[in-house]
């Protein structure tokens, strides 16, 4: 990528009679290693750069995108821009580009780097015989077992640069890795996946290990009968249920009246246990500190003691609820406006095991799965469990059981958690990666038994 | 774009492999929306690069990249050499591959307006236009409507000596109105929800939608289901809207007869099916009236799922899936076409961009119209009909479906009756397509284009065809979302 890349958007714009613009630059480099019935079957790596520029022309502005960063790519997607910004409509309410003191710094403290705590050159340069042997080690485990397996390994590294002509000058750099396992026997199946900046941090065999146990544990499922049951949710069932709450803690989904947010403000919805945190610089976090017109993203609370804090604000959603921005802000222009992306759900003291230990009777849920929204007022979901659902009785994991349908209002099953386990760094397949506990919950609402 | 997908055939092909293909890629992109009377956003993209899948010592490698350089393709070819080398570290059996013809070919989908030549505020105009009349309602509090365009030129060349070369362009416009009272969400779609219609064609789509024209009445819908009866829960005679219908077709049939899933290569993510091989043949899928067919020819419609050629090179093909209810076919791929007794691919094999592998994916996967006019689909004397899909979930076998619906109305003797509010209904995919008691004709089939469907990993979203006319189903579970 050419190092004089903004100086060339802006030259471009200015041949046009544009001075007002941003830039936003990503690579990525992606590998991932798939594997199913015990061998690797998909094997792929791929890289890619991107420049998207943005003017404000009186009023107006609009998107262009290209992967061509030459320089004729550069004025070519400059002009596209600056031409399809000119037939759009004006918007009085269209907040002109960031500049300081809002923005991020131009020069971030070194000490403060993101890259030193989520950039590892150990994902970054891990090779296809890396990943390889990973997944053969976890293969073995899971074959061993007489069991079969499926899964993931992927490694990437990412770069994102936003610029803009008011001094805007922001970047990041990421890597990611992820290793996802599921260990199939006959008529069950269990399920483990974790991700990390460093890929050091992930135990693919401890994973696979995991996940054939849950397939072991579960063999010959029990029919339970649907109704309402007392739940131990993983965290990574936690995660991919919970986490579709929080688009709608933002300012725009509540002047669209999409949120059902909408006239809850301040009131107390969940239980006195749950406090929700948005926070990109908690160390099991990831992402960029800046939003994607560079203004820093600032921690929020967004639910305290199971009441409705803070949401947040990108610029023009600020602007029209006379609030400060919070620094959650999507690449403009878009309808959504913003949203937390960053989410910790303080956890509490109870293990897993200590909350199967004081249930009765009740389920034990790994993950769940196809969670779709029912009623977006009343926030209520339906999805199914998946890959090691279990019985719970007298304190012990006693059987596995056929997966079930849910139908659950999320308001109503926050206010009945009766424990938390400390909360982790969870990866599931529904929603992106958050810092969520296990939930021990009362009532769960298990509307239908599938066949298997 | 040939040359550069003969020169990274080349660069692959001459360090030895069992087989290759390339696939080279420029699509463009355009999206523009309204929101309440002001643009929500206008947006363009473009992307070339290209794709490399390469079957060496019995392994599959692929690498996609968009440094179209001699360097990056040279590079490209040596990582997609050296991952499938990789890949014998964990290998249970050589590879194989179903023979198939080489072809020159080229092919561009019908279009009678080049969406691209549209300027952007001619756009914009009829989409402020449709915002205005739904807003002329003022129990609207947000109005949304939106055009996507999508062209895209793909080169393929392989070493069995194909190089096929097709163009395919899809539109696709919508709108909905939300309405937040006392409450209460409730929003109405038109002419689908997420996103609207989406086919193979051109601008004509946008004017053949008839949106202006319909505004008025889903933005009275919209309103009007905070005052209507909730839906009742119980098992009732079950009338669906075509589009409604599509989506039906597409998570109880079109995923479950892709055969990478019945072999467990999606076990991991998108999940298994519970058509197990053994039920080729001898399955009772649907009632006797029930004929799916996979159809990704240009005959078919302007689908989603419409080419010439598959992304491995197979010739776009016609197969039955479901023959008076009878189960008898999957969707194939070259690797895959074995496992069922059949000496060749039935070409379903299809890939999101350059930068991803080829999948078995759907085509145009449709459900036949049937014999029954309109009135005798709805000839029931106590039934519920529901429209627009709201919601939809199944298990990773796909079993068990729960659908939710923007709208629904109760039928008494065969007419319209009171509205119903946050209609939903469940199953089992079997029960449900053996429960179907009537089919409307031709002139109610609609040809619906699902956009936006997830798969493989790393995910890749394609657009489906989902051909349909308004049927009916009996004793179906309905209103189980908002049960106890």
């Amino acid at each position: 990528m050419p190092d004089d890349l903004f100086q060339q958007v802006v030259e471009a714009a200015r041949a046009l009679g544009v001075s007002e613009i941003e830039a936003i630059v990503s690579e990525e480099a992606q590998a991932l290693t798939r594997f199913a019935n015990n061998a690797i079957h998909q094997n792929v790596a791929g890289r890619s750069t991107q420049l998207s520029v943005r003017p404000v022309i009186e009023g107006r502005t609009a998107r262009a995108t290209t992967n061509r960063v030459d320089r004729a790519g550069i004025r070519d997607v400059v002009a596209e821009a600056v031409a399809i910004t000119r037939l759009n409509e004006s918007d009085a309410d269209l907040p002109p580009l960031a500049g300081l003191p809002e923005i991020a710094p131009a020069e971030p403290d070194p000490a403060e780097s993101d890259d030193a705590q989520r950039y590892f050159e150990t994902t970054a340069e891990a090779t296809p015989q890396e990943r390889a042997q990973a997944v053969a080690d976890a293969i073995g485990v899971v074959a061993g077992a007489g069991q079969t397996a499926a899964g993931i390994y992927s490694t990437e590294e990412s770069r994102f640069a936003l610029y803009n002509s008011r001094g805007v000058s922001a970047s990041y750099r990421e890597t990611m890795a992820r290793f996802s396992v599921t260990a199939m026997a006959g008529d069950s199946s269990g399920w483990a996946k974790a991700s990390a900046c460093d890929r050091r941090a992930l135990d693919p065999v401890a994973l696979a290990r995991s996940a054939a146990r849950k397939a072991a544990a579960s063999h010959n499922p029990h029919q339970l009968p649907a109704g309402r049951y007392t739940v131990i949710l993983e965290p990574a069932a936690v995660l991919d249920l919970v986490g579709q709450l929080f688009m709608d803690f933002s300012g725009t989904a509540i002047s669209d009246g999409r949120s059902f947010l909408n006239d809850r403000l301040g009131e107390k919805l969940f239980g006195d246990n749950i406090t929700v945190f948005d926070d990109a610089r908690h160390p099991l976090q990831s992402g960029a500190r800046f939003d994607a017109e560079g203004v820093p993203r600032r921690r929020l609370t967004l639910v305290e003691a199971g009441v409705v804090r803070e949401i947040a604000y990108c610029r023009q959603a600020a602007a029209l609820a006379r609030v400060a921005p919070t620094g959650h802000g999507f690449p403009l222009p878009n309808e959504t406006g913003e949203a937390p992306m960053n989410i910790v759900i303080a956890g509490g003291g109870t293990s897993v095991e200590e909350m199967v230990a004081a249930t009765e009777h009740g389920v034990l849920v790994t993950r769940f799965w196809y969670i779709r929204e029912v009623d977006p007022y009343e926030k209520i979901f339906t999805g199914m469990t998946r890959d090691g659902t279990f019985l719970v009785e007298g304190g012990k994991v006693s059987a596995g059981v056929r997966n079930f349908r849910f139908n659950v209002g999320l308001m109503e099953m926050l206010s009945n958690v009766v424990a938390l386990s400390p909360a982790v760094r969870a990866s599931g397949e529904e929603t992106f990666d958050m810092v969520v506990p296990a939930m021990k919950v009362r009532g769960f609402n298990f509307t239908e038994v599938t066949r298997f | 774009m040939r040359d550069l997908a003969l020169r990274a055939l080349d660069a692959v092909a001459r360090r030895g492999v069992t087989y290759a293909d390339v696939r080279a890629v420029d699509s463009r992109q355009r999206d523009i929306s309204t929101k309440n009377g002001k643009t929500g956003h206008v947006s363009s993209a473009e992307s070339a690069g290209l794709g490399i899948r390469v079957l060496a010592h019995g392994c599959w490698g692929f690498a996609a990249t968009d440094n179209l350089t001699a360097a990056g393709i040279e590079s490209a070819a040596a990582l997609a050499l050296s991952i499938a080398r990789a890949g014998t570290v964990a290998r249970t059996h050589e590879v194989t591959l179903a023979p198939e013809a080489q072809y020159q070919a080229v092919w561009t989908s019908p279009m009678q307006v080049d969406p691209f030549t549209v300027p952007v505020d001619r756009c914009l105009a009829v989409l402020l236009a449709v915002d205005k009349e739904l807003r002329h309602n003022p129990g609207v509090s947000l109005a949304e409507a939106a055009m996507q365009f999508e062209k895209q030129r793909q080169v393929f060349a392989s070493t069995l000596g194909s190089v096929i070369d097709q163009t395919r362009c899809q539109s696709g416009a919508g709108f909905s109105a939300l309405c937040y009272k006392d409450g209460e969400i409730q929003k109405r779609s038109f002419p689908n929800s997420f996103g609207g219609q989406f086919q193979l064609k051109g601008y004509e789509l946008v004017d053949e939608l008839r949106l202006l024209e319909n505004a008025p009445r889903i933005a009275e819908e919209a309103v009007a289901l905070h005052a209507a009866a909730q839906c009742p829960e119980g098992e009732f005679d079950l009338i669906l809207d075509s589009a409604q219908l599509g989506l039906q077709i597409h998570e109880s049939i079109g995923h479950p007869i892709e055969l990478d899933r019945v072999l467990g290569s999606e076990a991991n993510y998108a999940g298994m099916s519970f058509l197990m091989l053994d039920q080729l043949h001898n399955l009772r899928y649907g009632s006797e009236i029930v004929n799916v067919v996979c159809d990704a020819r240009q005959e078919h419609g302007p689908g989603l799922g419409t080419f010439a050629f598959d992304d491995e090179g197979v010739p776009a093909q016609g197969n039955d899936i479901i023959r008076h209810g009878q189960f008898v076919g999957y969707m194939t791929s070259r690797e895959t076409a074995a496992a069922v007794g059949a000496t060749r691919s039935n070409g379903c094999m299809r890939a999101d961009g350059w930068a991803r592998l080829p999948l078995i994916r759907m085509t145009n996967v449709s459900l036949q119209p049937g014999e029954q006019t309109l009135e005798e689909v709805f000839d029931v004397d106590h039934g519920i009909y529901m429209e627009t899909n709201r919601s939809w979930s199944i298990d990773d076998k796909r079993y068990n479906f729960q659908f939710g619906c923007e709208i629904g109305w109760e039928i008494r003797h065969g007419k319209r009756g009171r509205m119903l509010k946050n209609p939903s209904y469940s199953g089992i995919s079997t029960e449900f397509w053996n429960a179907c008691a009537a089919i409307a004709g031709r002139e109610h089939w609609t040809l619906w284009g699902v956009p936006n469907c997830g798969k493989g990993q790393p995910e890749q979203v394609m657009g489906t065809g989902h051909g349909a006319s308004p049927a009916r189903f009996r004793n179906i579970k309905v209103g189980g979302a908002y049960a106890g």
